[in-house]
């Protein structure tokens, strides 16, 4: 890959960086990353990847654009509310990257269509905001041995980790959605909107950090932090032998559509 | 009194203590939204009454983060 003049320019800060170098610039460039969601993790995750150049960015979601988004979601604009938030994020990434392909699916991730979708990619990020597409992802990346960052927040915290195949997966950690009826109470929810920019941002350096091989993932190893004392936290993690999808006998074979559990606000008693 | 380190920080407490107990303590509200890791390896949610927690053990609780918004937007109704 000969790069033009603007493309030298535009790079150069990757450029002159030593472990990245024209080499690994060049690999940025011929990345194809899917991102699941284009909401507050999605936003930055898209941003920065489009502003690094990454070749191909696939982003599905099958939400539009609600009022509400704007307080974290910042891809998205005050004139885009209703529009489908993958339309609004391929706009967006096109005025700041024209080079950058965008595979837009105005679709939700399901257990049919996941394993067709993820083939394509290097990589994927979980950007969403529900238990059921995190397991969903966790498992079609997992047999399909495909790497991808897994992405969570809530109130003022955030939790993220890299999985490649082999290493500890979500279901290592977590084994299974919580029942419905313990996903958090409306009055336990909420999200401190830079945190999805703190959480983003750290998914987006670890497909950089992938595509370019430098540095060391955050793999078997769970990085959390709260923004109320500002203090991050790594914490060991290891495969688990006896993981529904990654473990010596997995039960887990085919994928399921795990029912999405709501939340209803209710008055105080 | 025993030092154990409960995420990273110490506490001190009788031991031996269930996992149940310690996670009582430690003012989770939800224990099932909690996985748990004891010295390094992840205990089932079935065996939270029965492991107990020693002297310098190392207790992990890794909590579900979702997205921060668990209300889907069409059954958000005020009652
Ligand atoms: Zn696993």
């Amino acid at each position: 890959m000969d790069f033009t003049e603007d493309q030298i320019q535009r790079y150069s800060r990757h450029i002159i960086l030593q472990d990245v170098g024209v080499e690994g610039q060049e690999r940025i460039n011929k990345g194809k990353v899917l991102i699941v969601g284009a909401g507050g993790l999605g936003a930055p995750v898209a941003l920065y990847l489009a502003a690094a150049g990454v070749g191909t960015i696939g982003i599905i979601d099958g939400d539009v654009v609600d009022l509400s988004n704007l307080q974290r979601q910042v891809i998205h604009f005050t004139a885009d509310v209703n529009k489908a938030k993958v339309l609004s994020a391929k706009e967006k990434i096109n005025q700041l990257n024209p080079e950058v392909e965008v595979i837009t699916y105005y679709d939700l991730l399901t257990a049919s269509n996941a394993l067709d979708i993820i083939k394509d990619y290097d990589f994927v990020v979980d950007g969403t905001d529900n238990f059921p597409v995190k397991f969903l992802i966790n498992d079609a990346c997992v047999q399909a041995r495909k790497p991808f960052s897994h992405g969570g927040i809530l109130r003022f915290e955030g939790q993220t980790i890299t999985v490649l195949p082999g290493t500890a997966c979500y279901r290592c950690v977590f084994h299974a959605p919580p029942p419905p009826n313990a996903v958090p109470t409306c009055s336990q929810a909420g999200v401190l909107g830079a945190i999805a920019g703190m959480l983003g941002t750290i998914q987006a350096a670890e497909v950089l950090k992938y595509l370019t091989g430098v540095g060391d993932l955050l793999t078997n190893r769970l990085l959390t932090f709260n923004a109320k004392t500002m203090e991050f936290r790594t914490i060991k993690v290891k495969h688990n032998h006896r993981c529904a999808v990654c473990g010596d006998h997995p039960t887990i074979t085919e994928l399921v559509d795990y029912e999405q559990a709501t939340c209803e606000i209710k008055s105080k008693h | 009194m025993s030092k154990i380190l409960v995420n990273g920080k110490e506490q001190e407490v009788e031991v031996p203590i269930s996992l149940i107990d310690l996670i009582k303590r430690n003012d989770v509200a939800q224990p099932d939204m909690v996985s748990v890791q004891l010295n390094g390896e992840f205990v089932d949610r079935g065996d939270f009454n029965s492991t107990l927690v020693n002297d310098k053990d190392e207790v992990d609780f890794l909590y579900f983060m979702g997205g921060g918004s668990p209300i889907n937007q069409q059954n958000l109704q005020i009652k």
